[in-house]
This record gives C-alpha cells, sequence and structure tokens, in this order.
C-alpha cells in the first residue's frame, strides 16, 4: 500500500514536471549546462585527456592551443606544475558537482526535518530549534565553515558535512513556516481525529507537501554551496591539492597571475561561473512555477 | 518599547551564549584542542602542560566556566605568530576592514539604489530585464573571481591599478568593486520589491490622484518609504562585508580581518583564528540588535506589533 502511494505520488510529480517543461520560460541552457556539466562529472576519466593530478615540470605554463606556443597537446594550456588544464576542469567538474550535491542534500534533509519537528511539535522544540536556527542563521556563513574546515581540517568528506552543517538553517527557518501553516489545513486536523499518531502526520501528511519548497531552496542553494565551496579551496581549508578543485585552481593560478597567464584564472572561474548562474536561472524558475509563496526570499 | 527592547536584547544575549558554545563545543568534539592550542611541532610534553594549563583536563561544564570568564575579561589567547594579545591584533586590523567595507558599501548602493528604482519604475520593460540579468550576474560570481579578473584587466594588461596593499584610493578601488559587486545585486532586488510595493498602496495612489507630476510622486512619495528596509538590509550588510572579506582580502592582500584570518589559516595559529569567529560573531549579533532597536524607534508599527 505504502509502494503504491509513493508510486503515485512520484507518478504525479513526474507528469507535472513534463508539463512544466512544456511551459513558457523554461531554462533550457541552464538546464542542459547542468545536464552537461553532471554527464562531464560522471565520465570525467573518459573524457580527460591526460592524468589531472600529474605533470611534467619541463611543460609548466603552457598556453592554450590558439595562443603562440601552445601545443595540441595542452588543448587549454598548463599550470604551473605543468597539469593539463583541461583535464583538471573535467575532474574539478566532478569535486563540485560531488560536494555540491551532497552538501545540498545533507544540509536539505537535516534542515527539512529540523524544520518540520519545529514546526509541528511547537513548544520547548521549537524554541530550542529556532534559537540555534537564529544564531546560525546570523553567523556569517563563509566565517563560520572557515571556522570549521579549521578546526576539522580539510577533506572532501569534511567539506560536505561543514556545508551542510552551515547552510540547513536556511532550509529549517522556510520549512518550519509552510509547517506552520498546514498544520491549520483539514486534512491535518483530520489525520488527528482520525487518531494517527505525530509521527505518521509528520511523516505521511506534512512531509509530501513541503517537499516542493524543499526541491526549490534546494537549487538554489546549489550555487550557493558552489561558491563556498571554491572559496574554502581557494583559502586553503577545501579540498585538498593536488585535488583539482575549481577553486584550488584560482588560488594555484595566483601564481601565474601577474606575468600574465589568464588561462589559470579565468578558465576556472568560468567554470564556477556557469554552474552557479545555471543553478541560480533553474531555481528562479522553478521558485516561481512551484511556490509563489518563494517568490519574496 | 522597553518591553520590545527587552525582548530584543534577551535574545541577542541568547545568541551570544549560543555562538560561544557552539565554538567551544566544535573545537572540543571533532579532537584534541590541545593539538590546536600547541605550536605546530610542540613535544607530546609541551601539549600535556597545555591541555593542563587551560584545563583542558577537567570536565567539560568547567571548561566552559573557564572559557567563558576568560572571554569576559577580554583574554582572547595569544597569536603564536605575532606573540602578542589577539584581541590586539584585531582591533588593529578593523579600521582597515572597515574602510574597505564602508567603500564597498558607498559602491553597492551608489550602483543598487538607482537600478533598482528603474526597474520598479519601468516593471517588466527592457530596463527590468537588464536589472535582472544584472542582479544574477551579481549573484552568481564569486567575489574572489571578480577580483583576480580586476587585477588581471587594470593591473596586469593596462598597468592602472596597483594588484594589492593598501593606503591610497587606488589601492582601495578594485577591493571595493569586488566586494561591492554581490551586495550591489542584493540592494537593488531590494530596492525594486520594495518601490514595487510603496508604488501600489494608498497613498502613493492619492499623491498621483492629486496630480502631481509623476517625478515627485516617486522622489517624494515612494523612494523615501521605499528606501528604510534597504537601509536597514544596509546596516547589516556592512558587518557581513566585514566577514565575506576574508576572500577579498587574501586576493589583494589587504590588511584587515579577514587577512587575520587567512593568515591564522595559513600559519596554523589557532587561537587567531577562534577570535577572529568569535568577534565577527559577536558584531553581527549586536549590529543587528542595534539595527532592531532603531527600526522600532522609527516605526511605530513594529514597536506595537508584539
Amino acid at each position: 500500500m505504502n509502494g503504491a502511494r509513493t508510486a503515485t505520488l512520484t507518478a504525479g510529480w513526474r507528469l507535472s514536471a513534463i508539463r512544466s517543461i512544456r511551459s513558457e520560460g523554461f531554462p533550457l541552457i541552464a538546464t542542459s549546462l547542468l545536464g552537461l556539466l553532471l554527464f562531464v562529472a560522471l565520465f570525467a576519466n573518459v573524457l580527460a585527456p591526460h592524468d589531472p593530478e600529474v605533470g611534467s615540470l619541463g611543460e609548466r605554463f603552457r598556453p592554450p592551443v590558439w595562443q603562440q606556443g601552445g601545443s595540441e597537446k595542452f588543448l587549454l594550456g598548463s599550470d604551473h606544475l605543468g597539469r593539463d588544464v583541461l583535464s583538471r576542469l573535467i575532474f574539478g567538474a566532478r569535486v563540485s558537482v560531488v560536494v555540491g550535491f551532497t552538501a545540498v542534500l545533507v544540509a536539505g534533509v537535516v534542515g527539512t526535518l529540523l524544520g518540520i519537528l519545529s514546526g509541528y511539535m511547537g513548544g520547548w522544540v521549537d524554541q530550542v530549534i529556532m534559537r540555534v536556527t537564529d544564531t546560525w542563521l546570523a553567523l556569517p556563513a563563509l566565517t563560520f565553515a572557515i571556522f570549521l574546515a579549521a578546526v576539522v581540517g580539510p577533506s572532501e568528506m569534511n567539506i560536505v558535512i561543514i556545508l551542510g552543517l552551515v547552510y540547513w538553517t536556511r532550509y529549517a527557518r522556510v520549512i518550519r513556516g509552510e509547517v506552520l501553516s498546514l498544520k491549520e489545513r483539514d486534512f491535518v486536523r483530520l489525520a488527528i481525529v482520525a487518531g494517527c499518531s505525530k509521527r505518521t502526520i509528520m511523516r505521511r501528511h506534512i512531509l509530501p507537501n513541503v517537499l516542493n519548497s524543499a526541491i526549490v531552496l534546494g537549487t538554489l542553494m546549489l550555487g550557493v554551496v558552489v561558491v563556498t565551496e571554491a572559496a574554502l579551496s581557494f583559502l586553503g581549508v577545501g579540498v585538498p591539492p593536488p585535488k583539482p578543485a575549481w577553486g584550488l585552481m584560482l588560488a594555484d593560478g595566483k601564481k601565474g597571475l601577474m606575468a600574465g597567464y589568464w588561462w589559470l584564472t579565468v578558465l576556472p572561474g568560468c567554470c564556477i561561473m556557469l554552474m552557479v548562474l545555471s543553478a541560480n536561472l533553474l531555481g528562479d524558475w522553478l521558485r516561481v512555477k512551484f511556490d509563489p509563496q518563494l517568490r519574496q526570499l | 518599547m522597553k518591553r520590545y527592547i527587552a525582548q530584543r536584547l534577551g535574545y541577542a544575549l541568547i545568541s551570544l551564549a549560543l555562538l560561544s558554545v557552539t565554538i567551544f563545543l566544535f573545537v572540543r568534539l571533532t579532537g584534541d584542542p590541545a593539538v590546536l592550542l600547541v605550536e605546530p611541532g610542540a613535544s607530546q610534553a609541551d601539549i600535556d602542560a597545555i591541555r593542563h594549563q587551560f584545563g583542558l583536563d577537567r570536565s567539560l561544564w568547567v571548561q566552559y566556566g573557564l572559557f567563558v570568564s576568560s572571554l569576559v575579561r577580554g583574554d582572547l589567547g595569544n597569536s603564536f605568530y605575532y606573540r602578542t594579545p589577539v584581541l590586539e591584533l584585531y582591533l588593529s586590523r578593523l579600521p582597515q576592514s572597515l574602510l574597505l567595507a564602508v567603500a564597498a558599501m558607498a559602491f553597492s548602493l551608489v550602483i543598487g539604489i538607482p537600478t533598482g528604482i528603474i526597474a520598479a519604475v519601468r516593471v517588466n520593460r527592457w530596463w527590468d530585464s537588464a536589472g535582472k540579468v544584472f542582479a544574477l550576474l551579481g549573484l552568481s560570481l564569486p567575489s574572489f573571481w571578480v577580483g583576480l579578473l580586476l587585477i588581471l584587466f587594470f593591473s596586469v594588461y593596462l598597468g592602472w591599478l596597483p594588484s594589492s596593499g593598501s593606503g591610497t584610493a587606488a589601492h582601495l578601488l578594485m577591493p571595493a568593486f569586488a566586494l561591492g559587486w554581490y551586495f550591489a545585486a542584493a540592494h537593488m532586488r531590494l530596492t525594486r520589491s520594495s518601490m514595487l510595493e510603496v508604488l501600489g498602496s494608498e497613498y502613493v495612489k492619492l499623491a498621483r490622484l492629486k496630480g502631481l507630476p509623476e517625478a515627485l510622486v516617486i522622489s517624494k512619495h515612494a523612494f523615501k518609504n521605499a528606501l528604510i528596509p534597504v537601509l536597514t538590509l544596509a546596516g547589516i550588510n556592512l558587518v557581513i562585508m566585514v566577514n565575506v572579506a576574508v576572500v577579498v582580502e587574501t586576493v589583494f592582500a589587504w590588511p584587515g580581518i579577514g587577512r587575520l584570518m587567512y593568515e591564522g589559516i595559513a600559519f596554523r595559529d589557532f587561537p587567531v583564528v577562534q577570535a577572529t569567529v568569535l568577534l565577527n560573531g559577536a558584531m553581527v549579533v549586536i549590529v543587528s540588535l542595534i539595527v532592531d532597536v532603531l527600526y522600532a524607534v522609527i516605526d511605530p508599527r513594529i514597536r506595537f506589533a508584539r
């Protein structure tokens, strides 16, 4: 019975999704870009022409192929250790996609659950969760993340946990607000009268109704999370070298900046920008589409 | 009014307490704080000495008491690298951070408010669309990348502006732009939505019915009211700027608090990192409190809402 219910739910979701794609204003370019990024991340080891972490010191700072001195060996040039920039960008997509999506998921799950608990239970549970949420929201996300990263040390796994810890509050706030109004709706009251336990009500009646908002928020958070990850890596507390993260590449690129080795600075930044821009465009569209209440966010 | 202020003050105190608890717990639960507090390369005997000196061998409650009492006394520990109290270091860097933040804020308001107004007045026309694109770009370009591109263009290619350091107005230009860019987009968005709200209000309708010229309606009736939320946000954003400046300050070697924090990370100077986070967080809490109270003083609707 439970399975059948989920099946109709997902079918409904899929149907509305297809209908929306046909409708006007769908950010086709942004979605294709995100899809391309996913593809590149998935098949990075097939697509990359070189090993992203090994270079030859004899071939440092080679410019891209179309500039004088460039060779076909390094289509987009090489960095200060003679590593192929194109390969590093391709594997960097994998880092950004993995860290970005998992961090959004971690933050989303924690924030949505706490938001539902806070909104539905009320009382001291609500008070405690909301005080913590407010304080953590007041803490500037980047400073907080840097502090956590400095305490636990850099690794991809730690970054995901840190970003989850820093950003769950955004979900908790919004979801709690939604739950507060859902709580007063007839179907929830009827469920209470029918004798459903609080757990069942939260899981079966509240959760499915806040999922739309959580997905919209998640898409919008993807851009924020990717930029924060890049900033952390840039500062040396994110993804540890020699892993090819875009933020790390920008930090390395600084070494060749004054000499005018533009490709080391421009290209990784373009990748970050395209990913964030696509996520924001898609998120904005989803927000208007599914949740008029979130438009003011 | 008194009740409102007391309530806000209470919230602020709870926030400060939670802030200290958060930082205290994270340092202790994620590993051995003695290893963080001791200088890199210290022997086991040194670590044990530090552990005893800071009371890290005692119960968490006692430790928290010690932690808070030293905070209240203004003792945030000594920097390993500079060999001076962290608080002194922080205060010596604060003016540079504020200078950068004020310049970035001025830039963001000069760009954000006029474009926001135009977008609202010409809603759904091409100006509005251009504004949306600008806002989207502002929110999507990482500030440190904007900074690096500026250096590449204006310092390396054109040679007009110094790429790093501080002291002259020329040094301030690029960091302020890189930092203010994101906030310009945020301020533009808020100005637009705030203007739209005010333009739909009864008193603007009345002003129009009176036959006032549209320019006067916008400049005198709508603009002034729409400005309140924007300035509130700007007040809080000024502190946020001091915080997020860490990446921009790193790019331009600007000697502010962000740079101090970055050095703290790079030199494994943990007391510096901990103190900057604590003080920055406290600054945000206190400024939000001030803004809330000022807002209530100005606007009676908020004062009597609760």
